[in-house]
């Protein structure tokens, strides 16, 4: 299906999220679509999915005007959307939640049917979700996968897919890339929003780059979906596309910092003995000492076992076994306020249902976090306190502005701004996830910062390139077992993702 | 245990049933509003106010049929009134289901007043239903005695568990009280359809009043089934919004009040008022007892496995959007 979006507008407020706005995509074609955090590209892709109504503007589809003003109608015209943040149904089961939105459901459910539906096109991709788990158990990447299972089995015309990469892994990324290919060459369009450029490069025919609510830019990647679909690979590659879209996004070149050697000698955080047991998983870490300024990665498929390590280490869940020290103290079975007061600090992956208080602003959670005496909030002083954040963190956003309204990186930015500081170990998970280029680079630099304080770094990431870049030395979470530490300098993004894969 | 004895206790059961009847039928409809995401705190000032239109009509018209469509259509319109407040103005639910509760029910004693203590019509009694009565125990317990409100409650019992649990619409049902945005995006109609289960939900809770004034309380008299509503809205919460087990409430809550009248018989001394009160008191007591976390200490013992399953069973989160309107932008 061809699609068509003539100068769309939007507005929330006085953010002009969307400013004429136009944008073709191509029957048969994978459509990229770049741009920084708060760019704008979210809001485009929900209003041709009907989820928001534009403010003005035309959608044509296969050359008729079309009248999406809901998603119920975006359905009728055969578009599916995957949402950037997980939109499904936390309390109910992952079967339940397929058959919620599949359009295959009859009236009377079948959840055996479902269920083998669902298991057959999860085993396609090499995608491990127990169809009986509530969705509310599982990682933020095993609900994007549910979700990409959902719209395939749906068999959209027209697929949006809001960076839908973050949460798997590299073999199943190349499956999905498989399968989107498939249906582009079946005559479908795709339209893929992503921060990561090689993606983009690896996928993509075509891509549009987005600034601050306005199209910047337009490139072609391959020469024709005829031409490709003739030979099944990729075409005519232009040289150098990564930086000229970076050039596009930014309005500037980007420069990687390398990461220097920031650890002392000092022995900051000490896990003995470890047992880690939840419903689904039980393991075990024998012993891992993190020196200050270290930081240490954690490698493995989505949900195995680096949440529950993470809240373990934070002292949010009580190990089954085993000891955990900070410093001199020992922690274990201590009560999550000590952990506090030891500087260990946690940033979950689910902002917004963990991180940052939905309804809130960025103010008020500033206020939140400032220890003032008293009972009044001292406004002026969490005004000031917010606009200093905000300057400092580059947050897209004002002093009163919610939280939920922040795009996604801006979000990240908030919680990054609201860590106490002088810290002994961060523990965080997928840091970088759903950021821009630039901000992935000012966060790691942010952080960098902290490692040089002392701060040890304990993250776990789904993009390997980030762990390899980052990491002194990684930890493998696979099949049940976790791996003892490796030097990142032995390692590259291939040879982890071997391991991953259970050879270690 | 003689024979009498056991006659007894299967009397002490079935007339908790028939007490129980009218809660079902409440806490059935009450169960459906709130898995669509809405609360409709009226459940007293509709039941009352049912109660007594129901008795009205079926005594104006002499057919008790129609005194329970007419109290079927007055629940659906003040749960009207409730849906276009919460969900069309996004009023606080709590609020306005409050005032309703209040303005009904003064509203029910006002008009009612001159068909106190009247004779009326009432459903006729005993049904029993053939084949099943002759089944050892539960025969004589479930299909003897009843007339045919009870056997309708059954019912709707099942087919409400159905209906959730075993068709699309009730999966969709409970979608939109858990995430609304997520339904919405899967193309559903979340405001239509939060109207017509806030609707359907109102007109069974004006059927329980009916069956109240028409049946297991039959006549009307001033707060003629004062407490119940409140004491509907507790059972949902404790059954966890599960059909079965937001029944199986309403009929613990029918064994206590039949409880109380045998004891009352027994020991005349007491108030009276202590036997009418004892059963809600019961009730709230069994209530925070089960919802504590006591019980999710013990079953750490378990094995995994049936740690989950059992822990899926007594633990019952309200839908996640209850109470909350459904913005859309
Ligand atoms: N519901 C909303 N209410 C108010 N403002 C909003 C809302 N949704 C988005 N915005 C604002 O609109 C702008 C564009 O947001 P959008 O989510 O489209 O960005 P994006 O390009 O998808 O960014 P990211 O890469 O971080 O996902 C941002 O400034 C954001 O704060
Ligand atoms: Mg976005």
């Amino acid at each position: 299906m061809k699609v068509e979006l003539h100068h769309i507008h939007k507005h929330f407020g006085n953010v002009h999220a969307n400013d004429d706005v136009s944008l073709t995509v191509e029957a048969g074609t994978i459509h990229g679509l770049l741009g920084e955090n708060g760019a704008g590209k979210s809001t485009l892709v929900k209003i041709l999915s009907g989820f928001i109504t534009r403010d003005s503007g035309e959608i044509i589809l296969d050359g008729r005007p079309a009248h999406i003003q809901s998603p119920a109608d975006a359905l009728r015209y055969g578009i599916g959307m995957l949402h950037q943040d997980p939109l499904d149904f936390p309390p109910l089961t992952v079967v339940e939640n397929f058959m919620a939105g599949s359009l295959a459901t009859p009236a009377l459910l079948n959840a055996r049917a479902a269920e083998r539906t669902f298991s057959a096109l999860c085993r396609q991709f090499n995608f491990d979700i127990d169809p009986q788990a509530r969705v509310g158990d599982l990682t933020v990447g095993e609900r994007q996968q549910l979700e990409i299972v959902r719209l395939l089995a749906n068999g959209a015309g027209t697929l949006i897919l809001d960076e839908p990469t973050t949460g798997i892994s590299a073999s199943q990324k190349t499956l999905l890339f498989d399968a989107l290919r498939r249906l582009a060459r079946e005559g479908k369009s795709i339209i893929f929003v992503s921060h990561k450029l090689e993606d983009v490069e690896e996928l993509c025919d075509c891509v549009t780059v987005m600034r601050r609510g306005r199209v910047v830019g337009e490139l072609t990647l391959r020469d024709t979906p005829t031409k490709r679909a003739a030979d099944g690979q990729p075409a005519g590659k232009h040289v150098n596309v990564a930086a000229r879209i970076v050039e596009m996004m930014f309005g500037k070149e980007l420069a990687m910092p390398v990461k220097p050697a920031t650890h002392q000698d000092e022995v900051i955080l000490t896990l003995d003995g470890l047992i880690l047991r939840n419903d689904r998983l039980e393991m075990s870490i024998e012993h891992l000492s993190v020196q200050r300024g270290e930081v240490i990665g954690i490698a493995g498929l989505e949900g195995s076992g680096q949440q529950l390590f993470l809240l373990t280490c934070a002292g949010l869940e009580r190990p089954a076994g085993g000891s955990i020290r900070v410093g001199e103290r020992d922690l274990t079975h201590k009560p999550y306020a000590d952990f506090v007061k030891a500087g260990v600090c946690y940033l979950p992956a689910d902002r917004l249902r963990d991180g940052l208080i939905s309804g809130l602003t960025i103010q008020e959670h500033v206020a939140l976090r400032m220890s003032g005496k008293g009972i009044f909030i001292d406004r002026a002083a969490a005004a000031k306190e917010a606009e200093r954040a905000i300057a400092t963190f580059n947050i897209r956003g004002q002093p009163d502005t919610t939280v939920e309204r922040l795009s996604g990186g801006n979000q990240q930015r908030t919680q990054l701004a609201l860590m106490p500081s002088p810290l002994n170990v961060l523990l965080m998970e997928h840091p970088t996830r759903g950021l821009d280029i630039e901000s992935t680079l000012w966060v790691w630099q942010q952080l960098i910062a902290r490692c040089n304080q002392g701060t040890a770094i304990v993250f776990a990431s789904s993009d390997l390139d980030e762990i390899v870049q980052y990491s002194d030395r990684v930890i493998v979470f696979s099949g049940g077992r976790i791996s003892p530490p490796i030097a990142a300098s032995e390692l590259t993004a291939d040879s982890l993702g071997h391991m991953i894969g259970g050879r270690f | 245990m003689t024979a009498m004895e056991s006659g007894s206790l299967l009397v002490i059961l079935a007339t908790a049933i028939a007490f129980a009847t009218p809660l079902v039928f409440a806490c059935i409809g009450e169960t459906i509003t709130e898995r669509a995401g809405v609360i409709n705190l009226s459940a007293e000032g509709t039941i009352m106010l049912c109660a007594m239109v129901g008795f009205v009509a079926a005594k104006v018209t002499d057919n008790v049929w129609v005194g329970f469509v007419a109290a079927a259509i007055i629940g659906a319109l003040i749960a009207l009134i409730v849906a276009y407040g919460a969900i069309t103005l996004k009023q606080s639910q709590i609020a306005i289901g409050f005032v309703l509760a209040l303005l009904c029910s003064d509203l029910s004693a006002y008009l009612g007043n001159p068909y106190v203590r009247v004779p009326g019509p009432t459903v006729p009694p005993r049904f029993p239903i053939p084949i099943l009565q002759d089944i050892p125990l539960i025969g004589p317990l479930f299909f003897r005695e009843g007339d045919i409100l009870v056997y309708a409650g059954y019912l709707l019992i099942i087919a409400a568990w159905f209906y959730f649990y075993r068709t699309r619409g009730g999966l969709t049902l409970r979608a939109i009280g858990e995430q609304p945005a997520a339904a919405f995006a899967r193309g559903h109609n979340v405001i239509a359809l939060r109207y017509a289960y806030t609707m359907i939900g109102g007109a069974l809770m004006g059927i329980a009043g009916a069956a109240f004034s028409l049946d297991f309380k039959a006549g009307w008299s001033y707060r003629h089934t004062a407490g119940y509503g409140w004491i509907a809205l507790a059972i949902v919460i404790f059954g966890g919004w599960n059909p079965l087990r937001v029944a199986l409430g309403a009929y613990l809550f029918g064994v206590l009040q039949s409880l109380a009248s045998v004891v009352q018989s027994a020991i005349p001394d007491l108030p009276t008022q202590m036997f009418t009160v004892a059963p809600f008191v019961l009730m709230i007591l069994v209530l925070v007892l089960t919802s504590s976390d006591w019980l999710d200490r013990l079953l750490n013992y378990l094995p995994v496995n049936a740690r989950r399953a059992f822990l899926r069973a007594i633990h019952a989160a309200p839908p996640a959007a209850l109470g909350r309107p459904f913005e859309q932008d």
